[in-house]
């Protein structure tokens, strides 16, 4: 199995067994998955509740600059996403 | 079916405690079980537990808890699966946002249960295989499961959850490693987890019988290498070292009373899942306490907090926030005192106990069985256990 290429097509997903919630008591995003909870700060979770499998990694930037009145996030993103699909908490749909 | 505690979650630990919240919740359902595995971490003296708290009591400390801030749910036993309202119990957990896994052997899992179970919000499931063979698989846990359990894991999949397998290694199954590995890739396994064996419980008990020789254990690390490679990513392999062949304990619980909340099936509360055996605690039981005091002011849970317990060589030692001197219950069972320092710890003055038994598991075959001292195995089920202990 080859890695996956990672561009601004790609739609990426959380994997499956992973989720993705807020978590009130501790005020941050967190992933959960069996026997485990990883904490995001928040630019981890913002990125993290855009990937639906359905929204490019293009339109997932476009999003947050808008959201956060931004410019050039594209490479921090991607840079991220991929370490994110290394690390197996998201899947590439393309 | 063990469950490993991996979850991370930072813990300084200090004279002055201050407990988070017990983002890891353990439902012990039931102690009823169709297995009778030898390596179970059940305590021996299970059969004693008749009173199973009913669904609203779950349903309450579900609440309880999550108003907490727990958030991971186990549901383990026994065979949770026993519960007929496992479904009722699960529903809740997800409507209230817990990330809900169950942790099955799988016997009683059928299409209309799955179906059910998935509806109702069930995140994932980790099934156990004593070993790769029928016949392993069968004498292990002294039951015929092994194709009943590999029907589970289709079903598992055609569910569409990440297949999952626990495998509990010992001395009677580590040399089987490698078709272990074959069986689970050919089940279309997305993550393996080859647990050594831990000494509690049934185990405990046990341990002559199971605990490995180190060729062994040297052997199945190297074919568990050599898999990794081939699998790649279409199949993570986990494997859990056993901690007698290390010379440092395991972080066991994060630290009692940190991360960590277990519910026995009579609704005893407890820091981890062996605790039970610890003299001179009184474990409360959510029957007549609410989680909040169990967790934040009970006498057991805050007894574990912080180093104040610790005598040396622990309490002078700079790896203390590490590892929190190991596992309380392995310190009582190997030495009879809970406070002093794991003996898988080469500092701990009662670390011969462990390289002890190692040696005795390096003996060959002939030189073992001879002595006096040998055992039979022993399966876990009820009656071995109002046999061991009798009620008073």
């Amino acid at each position: 199995m080859s890695e996956p290429v990672i561009d601004a097509a790609s739609r990426p997903a959380i994997e499956r067994g992973f989720r993705l919630q807020w978590e009130a008591a501790q005020n941050a995003h967190v992933l959960l998955y069996p026997e485990g909870m990883i904490k995001l700060n928040g630019s981890a979770g913002e990125i993290l509740k855009r990937c639906d499998g359905v929204t490019t990694i293009a339109d997932i930037t476009a999003d947050l600059e808008r959201a956060f009145a931004a410019a050039n996030l594209f490479e921090d993103v991607i840079r991220f996403i991929s370490m994110a699909v290394e690390k197996r908490w998201l899947q590439i749909h393309t | 079916m063990a469950a490993n505690p991996h979850v991370k979650a930072s813990a300084a630990a200090t004279s002055v405690p201050k407990p988070g919240p017990p983002l890891w919740l353990l439902l012990e359902l039931t102690y009823r079980c169709p297995l009778h595995c030898a390596f179970c971490y059940n305590p021996t003296d299970f059969a004693n537990t008749v009173e199973e708290l009913d669904t609203e009591d779950w349903l309450r400390v579900l609440r309880e808890a999550r108003a907490l801030g727990a958030v991971q749910l186990g549901l383990s036993g026994g065979e949770p699966l026993s519960r007929d309202d496992l479904e009722i119990i699960v529903a809740e957990a997800h409507q209230l946002g817990f990330y809900i896994n169950l942790i099955t052997s799988g016997v009683g899992l059928n299409d209309a249960r799955l179906h059910a179970l998935k509806r109702a919000g069930l995140d994932h499931i980790q099934l156990s295989f004593q070993d790769s063979t029928r016949q392993m698989n069968d004498f292990l846990s002294s039951t015929r499961t092994f194709e009943l359990k590999s029907a589970v894991a289709a079903l598992i999949k055609r569910y569409d959850y990440p297949m999952v397998l626990n495998v509990v290694l010992h001395r009677l199954n580590i040399d089987h490693v490698e078709e272990i590995l074959e069986m689970a890739l050919r089940l279309g396994a997305d993550y393996v987890e080859l647990a050594n064996t831990q000494y509690y419980g049934w185990a405990w008990h046990n341990r002559e019988q199971l605990l490995p020789s180190r060729a062994q254990l040297h052997r199945a690390e190297q074919v568990m290498q050599r898999f990794r490679k081939r699998a790649g990513l279409r199949m993570q392999i986990y494997f859990v070292v056993p901690d007698y062949f290390e010379r440092r304990p395991k972080p066991c619980m994060n630290g009692l009373g940190s991360i960590f909340l277990t519910i026995a099936p009579d609704g005893t509360a407890l820091p981890c899942h062996a605790a039970r055996m610890l003299p001179g605690l009184e474990f409360p039981n959510v029957r007549t306490a609410g989680v909040e005091e169990i967790w934040y002011r009970s006498s057991s849970f805050n007894h574990f907090r912080g180093d104040a317990w610790m005598k040396e060589p622990c309490r002078s030692c700079p790896e203390k926030g590490r590892d929190f001197g190991g596992c309380r219950c392995q310190a009582y069972l190997l030495t009879g005192d809970a406070a002093n320092a794991d003996p898988v710890c080469d500092l701990s003055p009662h670390h011969h106990l462990v390289t002890a038994a190692v040696a005795r598991a390096d003996l060959p075959a002939d030189a073992r069985v001879c002595g006096p001292g040998e055992k039979p195995l022993v399966f876990r089920s009820a009656r071995n256990s109002s046999t061991l202990h009798p009620k008073r």
